[in-house]
């Protein structure tokens, strides 16, 4: 493709939108203008490059120390370490000598997008990815023995490589990688088509526990991130965006404030934001909350909660074209059977809340721009540069930084990058850090989308369902975020979950009869993807209704799972793993209940079982099982982790506080109105890894969904009635 | 004013109602402590006054005197203390962002509490992660009070010293 061609807008698509190919970078000295900062802002990506560019993907010193480029983000995930696993595998370099730099959307673009796609969402960042760069490692392996083979006059064949040491084998002379880079990088690439990956089974590298790459300046205050960084003459600044959403900047008072210590001006940002810039954070902060502004709230300040409440309770009444999947007459089947089994839930909004606030800083110097920007999603940031200044794409650049949690935050809208481009571009040649105070980020965030659903079943004399009806009503991400995904007003995205077909997130279900509906109901709030998207609502309509189901049908619930899942053995899989590691057919001691979910995203097959005892409808959860099937495994350890944070996130997701609007705007304004979850609350979790071997799923994102379901399901039995109402405080319930 | 930071003086010429957070990132220039909430709840802010944890976006920087501060810069020269240690061997943080706080959090505990029991733990730390590190956390606490021993740890999550790569 020729970008220089393309509008930004078409960049923006293709860069969120598109998976990379397949294009090795020819062996050249690299003049790589990766990111440079007078400060210390990121230890994996350091500040002399590589001599030695075998590759894209691989550059390596003559002290043999192997720079791995990293095109997609780290926001906590694991993915640098976990693509640094993938590269040293099929490079056969030594894991102790690898270091990771991490590629520039500027640079990529300029190189014809050499590294692929950037953005790390959908829980992408190794499954999309993994094929060309394990070809591109081994290309660079194939290079690097072959240009010893050269130097040596000596056939390949007679050539191995351990650990970055080339060994003659008949004479028993030894090279290494370092000596033999600069000659490497002067061959022809080998036609990737023509290498041939290591079967994942017989990995060494990848598949092992390895230990992160970036730790170690996480633990004493070094890792500087994108609120951190401290530029020379950097000015800070504080944004105000209308409180209302959709309502707009009528006029501010700036000769109020610029008496007020260390302040430099204001600038309008847009016809709904409002920037103060002065010589410290603190002080932008302070003088933008002295700052009289006067907004047109516009119509959305009429809203209450209770109105979206109930505009979504009256979608699912709303008869229409709104089928996605019909098979059979369900709603026929449904009323024809001997029982109906019919329940309404409810979930809510969600922020993001990372614990790193939204900031980018931008500097602008005579027609090229620079931006520093913690980002899911480094070329819609370029792209969103480019489009705030007005410069063209190759006059920009944006250095990634790692980010203080993602959760999705990051990736979809790059409001921060443009953002601090308009405000930077008032201060020609100083760079300007635009920080969100916390407020600022949690009443201005993209928030999870509000949802609710009306499940039906019938069940026949026994026990068997006879046909399934879903019909959700609720706020779509793409009405915000990508129109141009809405067919003929039907949104799948909001359907997540419950697919017939893969490869992301099929239904793992066969019902006799079935009709999947989605009642599209937007709000005036911004609404974008949150770890899990779609998935953490669906989860629980499908696996909370589910457990009401096998009650209605007096079967126990993972038997009346299982005898819907024949056709759906990794589903299945991964609930027999659970409900194996938790002894389900083991009676529990007196006063404890449990409760089981398994649910498909992002290719990856999650299913959890939850204990809980609930006394004074006070929650406890004694015991939480998890079992994934992500088809590879690149590094257990770390996918551990993340299951671990996903059941933190999603315990926080069913028990705190939501998020709710109040006169148009945000009522939670901080942390004390909208509290996570804490350490004393959260069980221990014991994880079952069982990979097939045969696909690669996501791990991020896909291990979120099953955990509220499951422990609601655990809630239900305990307290002889089916939750259904989301967040639970709504069912008079807390976590302990 | 006079500042007193990891065993430095600094004269600082700030408001006397700047949180003791934003005089230790924006005028000392130690951005080891970190913004979160600004209202005292998350806890990534948190530093030592005189030895004791505080969350420092809450105290006014003229409310110090004369007391030490001690930033996670100084909790050690070289990621030594038994904490960042633990933090370490068991890969504690995700996004790292909070740790900074932990961390500190965790250090003061076994100050406080050289063994703590869960229920200990449970008490003492309060600070937020988003990332969910939070069994991780109780792991690194128990390594680092040496009531657990680090292999035994690794081996609940099928790893062992030899396989961390």
């Amino acid at each position: 493709m020729t970008l220089e061609n393309n509008s930004r807008r078409e960049f923006i698509i293709k860069g969120t939108i598109l998976g990379g190919g397949l294009m090795l970078g020819v062996g050249a000295i690299p003049d790589l203008a990766f990111a440079q900062a007078n400060s210390k802002y990121d230890p994996n990506t350091p500040t002399k490059y590589g001599d030695a560019e075998v590759n894209a993907w691989v550059s390596i010193m003559p002290d043999d120390t192997v720079y791995i480029r990293i095109a997609r983000s780290e926001m906590g995930q694991g993915t640098r370490t976990g693509l640094a696993q993938l590269v040293t595998e099929e490079l056969e370099c030594n894991w102790k000598k690898v270091k990771t730099q991490s590629a520039t959307p500027g640079q990529s673009l300029a190189r014809k997008r050499v590294w692929g796609e950037h953005g790390t969402g959908g829980s992408r960042g190794i499954r999309i990815s993994e094929d060309y760069v394990r070809r591109g490692a081994a290309a660079a392996r194939i290079m690097l023995v072959q240009a010893a083979a050269n130097q040596w006059n000596v056939p390949v064949s007679e050539l191995k490589v351990d650990k970055g040491v080339i060994t003659h084998v008949p004479t028993g002379r030894k090279t290494t990688y370092g000596k033999v880079a600069e000659l490497a990088s002067t061959l022809t690439p080998p036609d990737p088509k023509s290498i041939t990956l290591k079967d994942p089974r017989n990995w060494k590298v990848a598949g092992q526990p390895y230990a992160r790459l970036d730790t170690a300046d996480k633990v004493n205050g070094t890792k500087v991130y994108g609120a951190d960084l401290q530029l020379p003459g950097m000015l800070c600044a504080s944004i105000k965006s209308c409180p209302v959403f959709g309502g707009k900047l009528v006029s501010y008072d700036e000769a109020k404030i610029m008496g007020m210590r260390g302040v430099k001006g204001v600038v309008k940002v847009n016809d709904s934001t409002v920037a103060v810039v002065a010589d410290t954070w603190w002080r932008a902060n302070k003088a933008l909350g002295s700052l009289p502004i006067v907004w047109d709230e516009g119509k959305g300040a009429n809203v209450s909660q209770d109105d979206i409440n109930k505009m979504l309770r009256a979608g699912l009444d709303e008869q229409g074209d709104f089928w996605q999947r019909k098979e059979g007459d369900a709603p026929a089947a449904i009323s024809g059977s001997s029982k109906k089994v019919e329940a309404i839930y409810f979930t809510p909004f969600r922020a993001h809340v990372t614990m790193e606030p939204m900031n980018a800083t931008v500097k602008i110097s005579g027609d090229r721009a620079e931006a520093w920007v913690p980002t899911q999603n480094g070329e819609g940031s370029l792209a969103a540069l480019s489009e705030a200044t007005g410069f063209p794409l190759e006059k920009c650049e944006v250095y990634k930084l790692d980010s203080g949690c993602g959760l999705g935050r990051r990736g979809s809208t790059q409001d921060f990058t443009s953002f601090a481009a308009k405000v930077a571009q008032k201060y020609p040649g100083v760079p300007v850090k635009v920080l969100w105070s916390r407020e600022e980020d949690m009443t201005h965030d993209f928030y999870h989308p509000i949802a609710m659903a009306k499940m039906t079943a019938g069940i026949d004399s026994s026990g068997n369902v006879t046909g399934m009806h879903i019909k959700v009503s609720g706020q779509s991400i793409n009405a915000t975020a990508a129109p141009q995904n809405i067919k003929n007003g039907k949104d799948e995205r909001q359907l997540q979950g419950f697919y017939e077909k893969g490869p992301d997130a099929q239904l793992g279900y066969t019902f006799p009869t079935l009709l999947t509906e989605y009642v599209m109901k937007n709000t005036h709030v911004p609404v974008g993807p949150w770890r899990g998207v779609n998935t953490n609502q669906n989860g629980i309509f499908m696996e909370c209704f589910m457990d009401e189901c096998a009650k209605a049908a007096g079967k126990d619930p993972v038997q009346f799972r299982q005898a819907l899942m024949q056709s759906h053995p990794k589903h299945l899989g991964v609930l027999n793993a659970a409900a194996k590691k938790a002894n389900w057919d083991k009676p529990l001691p007196p006063g404890n209940f449990k409760g089981i979910a398994q649910f498909m995203g992002y290719a990856s097959y999650s299913a959890c079982v939850a204990e809980v005892s609930v006394q004074n409808n006070i929650v406890k959860i004694n015991r939480l099982v998890f079992a994934l099937d992500s088809g590879h495994v690149v590094n257990p350890y770390l996918t551990r982790e993340q299951i671990e944070g996903s059941v933190a996130m999603a315990l926080g997701g069913i028990f705190s506080p939501e998020i709710s609007v109040e006169n148009g705007r945000i009522k939670e304004q901080n942390l004390d109105s909208y509290p996570l979850i804490k350490l004393s609350s959260t069980p221990r979790i014991e994880t079952v890894l069982v990979p097939t071997y045969d696909f690669w799923g996501g791990v991020g994102e896909p291990t979120i969904c099953v955990v509220g379901p499951a422990v609601a399901n655990a809630i239900s039995a305990a307290i002889g009635r089916p939750v259904r109402n989301f967040p639970l405080y709504k069912e008079g319930l807390s976590l302990a | 004013m006079q500042l007193s930071v990891n065993g430095q003086m600094f004269n600082i010429d700030v408001e006397p109602n700047m949180p003791l957070l934003w005089a230790i990132r924006e005028a000392v220039g130690l951005t080891g402590t970190k913004y979160g909430c600004g209202v005292a709840q998350c806890g990534a802010c948190t530093v030592y006054m005189n030895g004791e944890p505080v969350r420092s976006c809450s105290v006014p920087v003229s409310a110090v005197g004369s007391a030490k501060i001690t930033t996670i810069e100084a909790l050690s020269k070289d990621n030594s203390h038994p904490v960042q240690k633990a933090w370490i061997a068991l890969d504690v943080p995700q996004c790292g962002y909070c740790q900074s706080g932990q961390v500190m959090a965790a250090a003061a505990l076994l100050k406080r509490i050289p063994k703590p029991t869960d229920a200990d733990i449970d008490n003492a730390m309060s600070n937020l992660c988003r990332c969910g590190t939070y069994q991780k956390i109780r792991d690194g606490i128990h390594v680092a009070s040496g009531q657990k021993k680090l292999a035994d740890v690794l081996a609940q999550y099928d790893a062992s010293l030899a396989t961390r790569g």
